[in-house]
């Protein structure tokens, strides 16, 4: 395999990660928001603040590391994307600002008439940020970002039915990988109620999530008729996983298994995302611009992978640390007090 | 057809001044939070050892005070430099479509130094109290050394801006890259050493200054005493360096960028003997009002009074930046530079001399507003490298005007960004005060909850 394929690879392991541990921060957000009234929602509120508040700066930074491989790795496709979505992506810019300084500043405001005003800022954004970063998908899935600056409709682009369906199961993604998550999270934290309501949570969100994916085999197949031909030829087995790791976490959660199920949750979400870019290969900006052709000097690009490698040999055990002292607080710190 | 291709020019001019005013707004919001940063965890790592090492409990309770200030600004700072990288793409996907991957290497290494950061930033704040003293310290240390790393990086990525090499061009195609070249520019050595120099004087300045006013209002006791002088003598071994480090950027520019050292020292015409004017502001290019010492630019760019210096003519009127804002933020700069020096050298005389602060009101009164000097001074500075490398964005190679997005309403976006900010500014200078207010003996790990939100937790 050529660097630039390596390289996309990477790219995608880095989309993979942001989905999998930004995506579930953002669900916790969006749980935040529905916790309901200062007082009732208190515990959960606690829960989730302790859930993703020594990890979630670290797992942001997954989005960066998209944007700086996306722009050095493949820097045509970084400008068209950018340019022809500025709309979406500059709100998902104050979502994401809005989200990260108002969790930071509700956690450092002693008052509630303050923690309702930051909380109320990080829950709405937790909610906007994924949506658009999903219409913004479902923009470039269904080949209405062409190759050039601000080539494509900037409003078209991102306001048609690809984008919707991009955008609802972002959002429902997010929420129920974190109601999974936090499943496990309230048990360990000895507080079987609220795993209970997250448990019914999830379970509610799981089911809305496939049943939003059903129909939009039907959204694809009139409004994005590529992305749907290779979703059910070449991509076929990855979109079958994903069904078949849905439907078995929600069996898991029925039965209670919170350990397993983040896995098969987890594996549910990375079969989809990775039917995406197997359906359209090689093309990266549908219809016309591949990855070789959008793909950066050779010698950028093994510079890249190069560095990466050995950032990846400093990085893997600091993560390590990072997930191993946070399952020990944050389970610790209400059990134990 | 005329009118509407007339509108739709208007608009791009109207869109392009939005766009260099947004990417200004963010970046001079964004360098605050950054030079806290790179500067904030030397200053805690630092209280943090004394206090283990001295079990000195001024020490560690000024280190758990800056910990929790430094958890809200890297939050901060970690989403609005984001907002950079969108920005790049949102804002000037002429020049990141073309030359991405030849300035893209030194972020991907930014973005593993961030990485470091962030873990390591979760680690130790959280671990407060949990893991022992001395390897709780040992989880600071990557945060100093990335913080550094990280500046380094994104600094040498604006330093090709000035000084773009590493590549081959053909048609406005890149042909080759070289990767390691265009990070290691001409430019990078000094611009680098300027930033992250400049980012451990505003973040030392800053720090003294709260407890500067904390000691004017009649707080002297040793807590506050050692608040004022670890961050003020971290700035003050900086000062002297920044303007050895800023006259040498100077010469430098004399060679390789000399439209930008013309428009800071506002000389249009190229001459030997160039004076050194001081202030004053152009009309019909011509620089009035004044202060000049004669031969004083030559002097200090060829260490001769005899030295040719070249003026903006060297280039057509087009090719040059606005002069004004270039030479009054030049100057700006150079006098806060100064300022702060003769503060350091106050402060470091009077130590040496009887081991103590300076006795006069005026010395705290002084030292309270050295912060915001070194951060008027840290605006100005990229003021001047910004617009003093205008109309380009890559020197000499690419145009702002090509590089901008030219889809409209992009004036839309500032105004939005521009609401953001004020309100994010009021809220992060509010929790900052309540944080330097509120009682000592917060730990640093758990969040201050009021007795109203302590809800019984559920136990089964």
């Amino acid at each position: 395999m050529d660097p630039a394929r390596i390289l996309l690879l990477v790219l995608w392991v880095g989309v993979t990660c942001y989905a999998l541990l930004g995506g579930a921060d953002f669900g916790g957000g969006i749980w935040d928001l529905l916790a309901g009234r200062s007082r009732a929602g208190m515990p959960e509120r606690n829960l989730i603040e302790n859930s993703i508040g020594p990890v979630w700066e670290a797992n942001h930074v997954w989005l960066i590391f998209v944007l700086v491989v996306l722009w050095t790795g493949f820097s045509p496709v970084f400008a068209a994307v950018m340019s022809t979505l500025y709309i979406p992506l500059t709100l998902v810019a104050f979502g994401i600002i809005a989200r990260g300084s108002a969790f930071a500043f509700r956690k450092a405001s002693p008052r509630l008439w303050q923690k309702r005003l930051f909380g109320g800022a990080f829950a709405v954004s937790s909610v906007l940020t994924p949506f658009f970063l999903g219409a913004a998908a479902g923009g470039v899935a269904s080949g209405r970002v062409p190759v050039g600056l601000a080539a494509g409709d900037i409003v078209t682009g991102w306001l048609n039915p690809t984008s919707m369906l991009g955008g609802v199961l972002a959002v429902g993604v997010c929420a129920y990988l974190a109601a999974t998550y936090l499943c496990d999270d309230a048990v360990r934290a000895g507080m079987s109620q609220l795993a209970e309501d997250f448990r019914t949570k999830a379970l509610i969100t799981g089911s809305c999530v496939g049943v939003v994916a059903l129909a939009g085999i039907a959204v694809l197949r009139a409004d994005a008729p590529r992305l749907f031909d290779g979703l059910t030829h070449r991509a076929l087995p990855l979109v079958v996983a994903g069904a078949v790791f849905g439907l078995l976490s929600l069996v898991l959660l029925w039965r209670r298994n919170f350990v397993l199920v983040r896995i098969t949750g987890a594996l549910a979400v990375t079969a989809v995302l990775w039917g995406w870019p197997l359906a359209q290969y090689p093309l990266m900006l549908p219809p016309s611009l591949t990855v070789n052709e959008a793909a950066a000097h050779p010698a950028v690009l093994t510079a890249t992978l190069v560095s990466l490698a050995v950032g990846a040999l400093l990085l893997m055990p600091s993560l390590a640390l990072l997930f191993l002292l946070q399952g020990r607080w944050s389970y610790r710190s209400d059990a134990s007090d | 057809m005329t009118e509407i291709s007339g509108l739709a020019e208007a608009a791009s001019a109207t869109d392009l001044l939005a766009g260099r005013l947004q990417m200004a707004v963010s970046l001079g919001w964004h360098i605050v939070l950054s030079c806290m940063g790179v500067g904030m965890p030397v200053l805690l790592v630092f209280a943090e050892w004394r206090g283990i090492r001295t079990g000195d409990d001024d020490y560690t309770r000024l280190a758990r005070k800056w910990a929790r200030a430094v958890g809200v600004l890297f939050a901060v700072g970690a989403v609005s430099g984001t907002i950079l990288s969108f920005e790049l793409g949102l804002l000037w996907p002429g020049l990141m479509g073309v030359y991405g991957q030849v300035m893209g290497f030194p972020f991907a290494l930014e973005g593993i130094a961030f990485f470091i950061e962030a873990i390591f930033i979760g680690v130790y704040l959280y671990s407060w109290d949990r893991l022992p003293p001395r390897i709780h310290l040992l989880t600071g240390i990557p945060v100093m050394i990335a913080g550094t790393a990280s500046a380094f990086f994104v600094v040498s990525a604006n330093a090709w801006m000035n000084q773009p090499v590493g590549f081959e061009a053909k048609d406005g195609r890149i042909t080759s890259v070289d990767p390691w070249g265009a990070m290691f520019n001409p430019a990078t050595p000094l611009q680098t050493t300027h930033m992250i120099v400049a980012a451990f004087m505003v973040a030392g300045f800053l720090v003294a200054g709260v407890y500067a006013v904390a000691m004017l209002r009649g707080r002297r006791d040793r807590y506050h005493r050692l608040g004022f002088l670890v961050p003020f003598t971290l700035a003050s071994i900086f000062a002297p360096l920044q303007i050895v480090v800023g006259d040498l950027i100077a010469r430098f520019l004399a060679t390789n960028q000399p439209v930008k050292l013309a428009a800071a020292e506002a000389l249009f015409q190229t001459r030997a003997g160039a004076p050194l004017s001081i202030g004053g502001f152009v009309v019909n290019d011509e620089l009035r009002y004044a202060l000049e010492i004669p031969r004083g630019l030559s002097m200090l760019v060829g260490l001769h009074p005899d030295t040719v210096v070249q003026g903006l003519n060297i280039v057509p009127v087009a090719d040059r930046p606005p002069v004004n804002p270039v030479h009054l933020a030049f100057d700006t700069m150079v006098g806060l530079g100064f300022f702060l020096l003769l503060m350091a050298a106050w402060f470091a005389l009077t130590w040496w001399w009887r081991r103590d602060l300076p006795h006069s009101p005026w010395f705290l009164r002084l030292a309270a507003v050295c912060g915001v000097a070194a951060v008027v001074a840290v605006e100005t500075g990229w003021i001047v490298t910004e617009v003093g490398r205008q109309p380009w964005v890559v020197y000499g190679k690419l145009r702002m005007a090509d590089a901008v997005n030219p889809a409209p309403g992009l004036w839309l976006g500032f105004l939005a960004l521009l609401l953001v900010y004020l309100f994010l500014t009021v809220a992060i200078v509010y929790v900052l005060r309540r944080l330097a207010r509120e009682p000592k003996e917060v730990p640093v790990a758990e969040t201050p909850r009021e007795p109203l939100l302590h809800a019984p937790q559920e136990r089964d």
